[in-house]
């Protein structure tokens, strides 16, 4: 259960301001993709713009195709509510819900949708999404306590686990460790190893070791100047992109000789 | 080197040149002492005695301040002096009017079947007669009692509804279009609106779509609930617009819907804002007079229905019993049972308050471990 994205002629508008121009990516199944590049680069909007998250804000739109195995997610006719559905998100600050136990934060997926569930299938999948998560033994005897009383790190896991719980064809996760110490971080990066087994994965990192160490392909964006439009301006191998950049900008950005 | 020198000091470098930690409460008994004197010579009264002495405690500390410990730390107790004096002049109305309402209001509260009864059947011959022969005083609130009750209910199961709708259109759905505006500028309109004119406006609203005569507790509720609705809908708003966007992101990408993620996520998270802000506004609108006199009338029986015939509350009851009291020659039975009910509506408004309090910390999110 994992699908790949293409993305064709993709160009990302805040109301009039384009933030992203002319995107083309092909992100394969079962494999984790970094987003790297500076800060207002546009990482994240393009980030959004695959599981339709980005028109929530008042004002942006897209236009161009993002096809999920060959379907068009801006298609007409398309809810962005079963898109969402298939991709799931994780974000930069865990955000679990603070009125739920932990358990319930699992569940929020099926409950809010108001699915019926036996009790017996949530607490297995309960158990299912946790382990997979790597968070189950830490939370194991206290799923009826709320999930904001977790550590930063383990809240970000729960959220994952909340992410992973409605079985998702791809999971995209935007800065998942910028809030996290490097211990956390750590288990998160283990995690998204283990996830792409399953899924996949499309990561936006502010840390360059970080897109070293977990991913498969590595796509640098860049921008111009503020105001300019954020492009994608090499994508490939990440140990390619790390070791032998074709541009110059990839290789003073990886270098660290700017961003 | 046999032994270590130790400096021995009798003071800290560190604390000289503070006053001793006694120095208010002498210069307060010295203040209290020297404005008794002062006072005993012009004719001496409490109100006074307290001026001049908090006058002259100011002083008196501020200065022995500025010549021990400089002109920084003077300043500091001159501003804590204002602050507590400002603190204290704001506390003399409230104090002095639950005393009042207590004092005047528990004789009637205890007077056995003051609760129970209405004012059916009494007259000022009962009123004559406990005067007169120091019999009990008759007559009750439980009519009025009732009337507050069910015509504050009403206009909170009317205003509730309306009040938190508008409420999420505002912050969910409004994004800043012109009706969203328009209802914000109406609504801040409503919040000023005199309570005496929502009367008018209820009263002339079921004259139009019933017929003239309907005084009845559904026209009073609407008349409240014309004032509580801009209350409601502007805490719940604020109550909203505090829920972090994040949440709703979160919820958003599971794949909930809108209208699920406000109903489930959205409102379940402000809800212990929400219930305190209505609870709120009911206190507001328990003691609304004016609006109820030309609505609902004023009624000595009980009217347990709230939809036919007049009906009473606390507020009109207290208005009619100080202006027309049941016997004009002994009018002291129909201020002891105004100010009992006086006594009962401050008593439900503090229950409001606390249930407000009770209710936030019920539903507030729980932090456990």
């Amino acid at each position: 259960m994992s699908k790949r994205i293409d993305v064709k002629d993709l160009n990302v508008y805040y109301s009039k301001f384009l933030a992203v121009e002319d995107v083309n990516i092909n992100i394969d199944p079962k494999s984790v993709t970094a987003f790297i590049g500076p800060s207002g680069c546009g990482k994240s909007t393009f980030l959004r713009t695959l599981n339709r998250m980005h028109e929530v804000i008042p004002g942006a739109r897209v236009e161009g195709e993002v096809l999920l195995d060959g379907d068009n997610l801006y298609g007409p006719g398309v809810d962005p509510v079963t898109v969402r559905s298939q991709i799931g998100m994780v974000f930069q600050r865990p955000n679990p819900f603070p009125t739920m136990s932990i358990r319930d934060n699992v569940l929020a997926g099926v409950k809010l949708n108001n699915h019926k569930i036996s009790k017996g299938e949530a607490d297995a999948l309960v158990e299912r999404s946790l382990r997979g998560a790597n968070l189950w033994n830490e939370v194991k005897d206290r799923l009826a306590k709320p999930g904001s009383g977790l550590s930063g790190g383990q809240q970000q896991r729960l959220c994952i686990a909340r992410a992973i719980a409605v079985e998702p064809q791809v999971i995209l996760m935007d800065e998942p460790c910028s809030a996290l110490d490097p211990i956390s971080t750590l288990a998160i990066e283990d995690l998204i190893n283990d996830l792409k087994d399953q899924y996949t994965v499309v990561i936006v990192t502010h840390n360059m070791q970080q897109a070293a160490r977990v991913s498969d392909k590595t796509a640098f964006f860049n921008i111009a100047g503020t105001g300019k439009p954020g492009k994608l301006i090499e994508y490939g191998e990440t140990h390619t992109i790390f070791s032998n950049p074709s541009v110059k900008a990839t290789e003073d950005y990886v270098s660290g000789r700017f961003g | 080197m046999t032994s270590t020198l130790t400096p021995v000091r009798k003071r800290s470098a560190l604390t000289k040149g503070q006053l001793p930690k006694a120095a208010p409460y002498i210069v307060l008994a010295l203040a209290l002492i020297i404005g008794a004197a002062i006072l005993a010579l012009i004719g001496f009264n409490a109100f006074g005695w307290g001026i001049v002495a908090a006058i002259l405690f100011t002083v008196g500390l501020v200065g022995w301040s500025a010549a021990v410990e400089g002109s920084r730390k003077a300043k500091d107790k001159l501003a804590t002096c204002l602050v507590v004096g400002a603190f204290l002049i704001a506390l003399l109305p409230l104090i002095s009017v639950i005393w009042t309402v207590l004092v005047k209001g528990l004789p009637g509260l205890l007077d056995p079947g003051f609760l129970g009864t209405s004012m059916n059947g009494v007259t000022g011959a009962f009123d004559n007669k406990s005067v007169e022969q120091g019999a009990p005083v008759m007559g009750g609130i439980y009519h009025a009692l009732v009337g507050t009750v069910q015509i504050t209910l009403l206009a909170t199961v009317i205003s509730v509804p309306v009040g938190l709708l508008t409420a999420i259109y505002l912050v969910e759905y409004g994004e800043d279009r012109a009706l969203s505006r328009a209802i914000t500028f109406f609504v801040d309109v409503m919040t000023g609106i005199p309570s005496i004119v929502a009367g008018l406006f209820a009263a002339a609203f079921f004259l139009a779509v019933v017929g003239p005569g309907t005084k009845t507790g559904a026209v009073a509720a609407v008349a409240l609930s014309v004032l509580m609705i801009p209350v409601v809908v502007r805490s719940s708003e604020e109550m909203l617009k505090i829920v972090p966007n994040e949440l709703r992101e979160a919820a958003y990408a599971l794949g909930v819907r809108k209208w699920r993620t406000i109903l489930k996520v959205v409102i379940p998270t402000a809800i212990s804002g929400i219930a305190s802000g209505v609870t709120l506004a009911i206190a507001r609108v328990i003691g609304e007079t004016a609006p109820i006199l030309v609505t609902a009338g004023f009624a000595t029986t009980i009217n347990n229905n709230v939809f036919g015939g007049w009906m009473a509350s606390l507020p009109t009851f207290i208005y009619t019993q100080i202006l027309n009291p049941t016997s004009p020659s002994n009018p002291g039975p129909s201020d002891q049972r105004a100010w009992g009910a006086a006594l009962v509506l401050i008593i439900l408004v503090m229950l409001l308050n606390l249930g407000a309090r009770l209710v936030a910390r019920i539903f507030a999110p729980k932090a456990g471990r």
